[in-house]
């Protein structure tokens, strides 16, 4: 068994710092702009605090891959091409992407800097991604979250690449890169803005008896009533009426998070090369603890022990966790 | 300049085969279309219900006069879908219209369209697949207007043409979940085909009775009915070649007379808003996207 390695979220500066000196094998992270799939206001790197932070994270052994895994629409196509050649400047070691165009731009302009196919890019088959490995010399995929385990070791058989696979976060229940409910709710993109569920529309109104709805934009998306804690309003995670069902459900799924700790040594055994870290909106806090409890839980299985997972509930969405699609198919 | 082309996407809901035998057929006879997208987009376990059926529809549209194209798979994940995307790029007879970059793998120089699942953005992504065989673009629902006339100025350079859906509930979201099945506590496994029972989607409305959201298993539609009638003019004038309408259980014949009728501009665009107004579409209609604004919202075009 190959060592996977570990690949943490940066979202700011000090979480880059946090997550290096916490043993993340590699950090991924985006520019202050559209062109990365978390574009959210107080988060990523201008292009000197990324330039110091490659210089850190280097020094410290730990590889800075680059988000630029947004579609640009046609028009604004130049930020996205800055934005790539700023990450080649500065040193990165990799590039996460999703559009077919920015890949070809990398691809002819940098080749000799690695590209991963982002989750972004919703390659499910081994066709999909033999694909981009075919015509951009793609280095590795990071799955989407729909696949079991046997079916990633399946995959894994079948393609030419190395396998990143999210173990731990958020939980989105759309196949990435193929949503656009924000963009119909609110009018930004997640896909062309790198925006989802924006905080600006975002809405927290109380009835007279202490009920709490969470709005977005001029849309419901769940109510709680005041024994229950009041969740953000992610559309996919809200609760609605339909008439085949008895009262008001998550129609989608309930705010939940990933945690794969327990199907870890599974999934190192089926051949995933990476293992994913989501939470580039989370503090430094809750960085330094999934990394750390995770970097121990790699290092154990790999030296033959049973992995000893320190309890992340505390950090999870709703205090509720889940193995999703990966565990078994009546997920779906 | 090439005479606007009216299409009408795939059947996205699970309508039972006489219902699609009947659709076709007036379609076939009735409607003023030019280009016909077939085949199963969004649920794979639905195929076997029409898939004997294929064969004699496509040949009653091509006899009167449409273009028939097969629309592929848009989530491609089990081997046996992987083989249904296998032998679809293998057909000889009938063009192919791809939702999925499976598809893109077996179909190395040989001619396809590029389906609205599909995401292509911007004109370098246009151009890249152009390289790689494409010939047709529809254009995710999402696009702004401004970003649309840059993609078909450059779609002319290329030589290729573009679509854009100008009717009907608005493809969303995918997801590997099947959203009908869990309404009706169960799983994608053994969902029964419950599906069936909600020919335009199953609503999905906010807890305060708002209608909001439109599921058809895996993937999630607007609510709102998309209406493009106003913006024909500036689609046709940046050259946007082809308009598609999505099916509906709404008369279609109607609704490809009334678009017809507004590309030809032998009626204005208040008349065919008034001829839409009367066939009892049941929800408000929308043009946000086009508009950069929220999709679900309507911007009235000033006249």
């Amino acid at each position: 068994m190959n060592r996977p390695e570990l690949v943490c979220p940066a979202g700011t500066p000090s979480a880059m710092r946090t997550a290096v000196d916490a043993g993340a094998d590699a950090v991924y992270c985006g520019f202050q702009n559209a062109t990365n799939a978390r574009n959210f206001p107080g988060l990523n790197f201008t292009v000197p605090e990324l330039e110091r932070s490659v210089a850190h994270a280097h020094a410290g052994g730990t590889k800075v891959l680059l988000a630029v895994n947004t579609f640009p629409p046609a028009g604004k196509v130049n930020l996205w091409k800055e934005a790539v050649d700023t990450g080649a400047r500065l040193g990165i070691d990799a590039f996460i992407v999703a559009d077919i165009g920015v890949a070809a731009y990398i691809h002819k302009n940098h080749p000799d800097i690695r590209l991963h196919l982002s989750v972004q890019a919703a390659a499910s088959t081994p066709e999909a991604i033999k694909f981009y490995c075919r015509e951009f010399n793609v280095k590795r995929v990071v799955l989407p979250r729909i696949m079991t385990v046997s079916e990633i070791k399946t995959m894994a058989s079948e393609i030419p690449c190395e396998i990143e696979t999210f173990i731990f976060g958020n939980h989105g229940l759309m196949v990435e890169g193929r949503c656009s409910l924000t963009n119909y709710i609110t009018g930004l993109s997640t896909n062309m803005d790198g925006v989802c569920s924006p905080a600006a529309q975002v809405q927290y109104v109380k009835d007279d008896v202490g009920n709490l709805s969470t709005k977005l934009g001029d849309f419901t998306i769940d109510c709680f009533s005041c024994d229950e804690n009041a969740g953000y309003p992610t559309i996919c995670k809200g609760r609605y009426l339909t008439p085949a069902h008895d009262g008001a459900y998550y129609a989608f799924e309930e705010p939940i998070s990933l945690n794969l700790s327990s199907l870890l040594p599974d999934l190192m055994a089926a051949g995933v090369t990476a293992l994913k870290i989501e939470g580039r909106q989370r503090s430094r806090a809750y960085v330094k603890s999934v990394v750390t409890a995770y970097r121990k839980a790699v290092d154990s299985i790999m030296d033959g022990r049973n992995p000893q997972i320190s309890d992340l509930l505390a950090l999870t969405e709703g205090q509720k966790e889940t193995q999703g699609a990966f565990k078994s198919k009546t997920w779906r | 300049m090439m005479k606007t082309q009216l299409t009408i996407a795939p059947i996205l809901f699970h309508w039972s085969a006489e219902q699609k035998l009947d659709f076709y057929a007036r379609i076939a006879d009735e409607a003023p279309i030019d280009v016909v997208y077939l085949g199963e987009v969004i649920c794979s376990k639905r195929t076997p219900f029409f898939e004997k059926h294929y064969g004699e529809v496509a040949e009653r549209l091509t006899r009167a006069g449409k273009t028939v194209v097969f629309s592929t798979l848009a989530e491609v994940m089990l081997k046996r879908e992987r083989n249904m995307i296998a032998r679809f790029c293998d057909l000889e007879d009938y063009e192919l219209e791809v939702n999925d970059s499976s598809a893109l793998w077996h179909l190395e120089k040989k001619p396809y369209r590029i389906g609205s699942l599909m995401n292509v953005y911007n004109e370098d992504t246009m151009a890249y697949l152009v390289g790689k065989g494409a010939t047709h673009f529809s254009l995710p629902p999402e696009l702004p207007h401004n970003s649309i006339a840059i993609l078909a100025a450059r779609a002319k350079e290329l030589g290729v043409t573009i679509e854009v859906q100008v009717f009907g509930r608005v493809s969303l979201a995918l997801s590997a979940r099947c959203y009908h099945a869990r309404a009706h506590g169960r799983i994608k496994d053994n969902c029964q085909f419950v599906c069936e029972e909600d020919f335009d989607g199953m609503p999905l409305n906010t807890l305060e009775k708002e209608e909001f959201l439109t599921i058809n298993g895996i993937q999630t539609l607007s609510h709102t009915y998309l209406n493009l009638l106003g913006e024909l003019d500036d689609m046709k004038n940046m050259g946007v070649t082809h308009f598609r309408l999505a099916p509906h259980t709404q008369d279609m014949v109607a609704v490809a007379k009334i678009f017809r009728e507004a590309l030809d501009t032998t009626a204005s665009v208040k008349e065919s808003s008034e001829k839409l107004a009367t066939l009892g579409i049941p929800a408000p209609l929308s043009n946000g996207f086009w508009h950069g604004r929220p999709g679900h919202q309507w911007v009235d075009q000033i006249c």
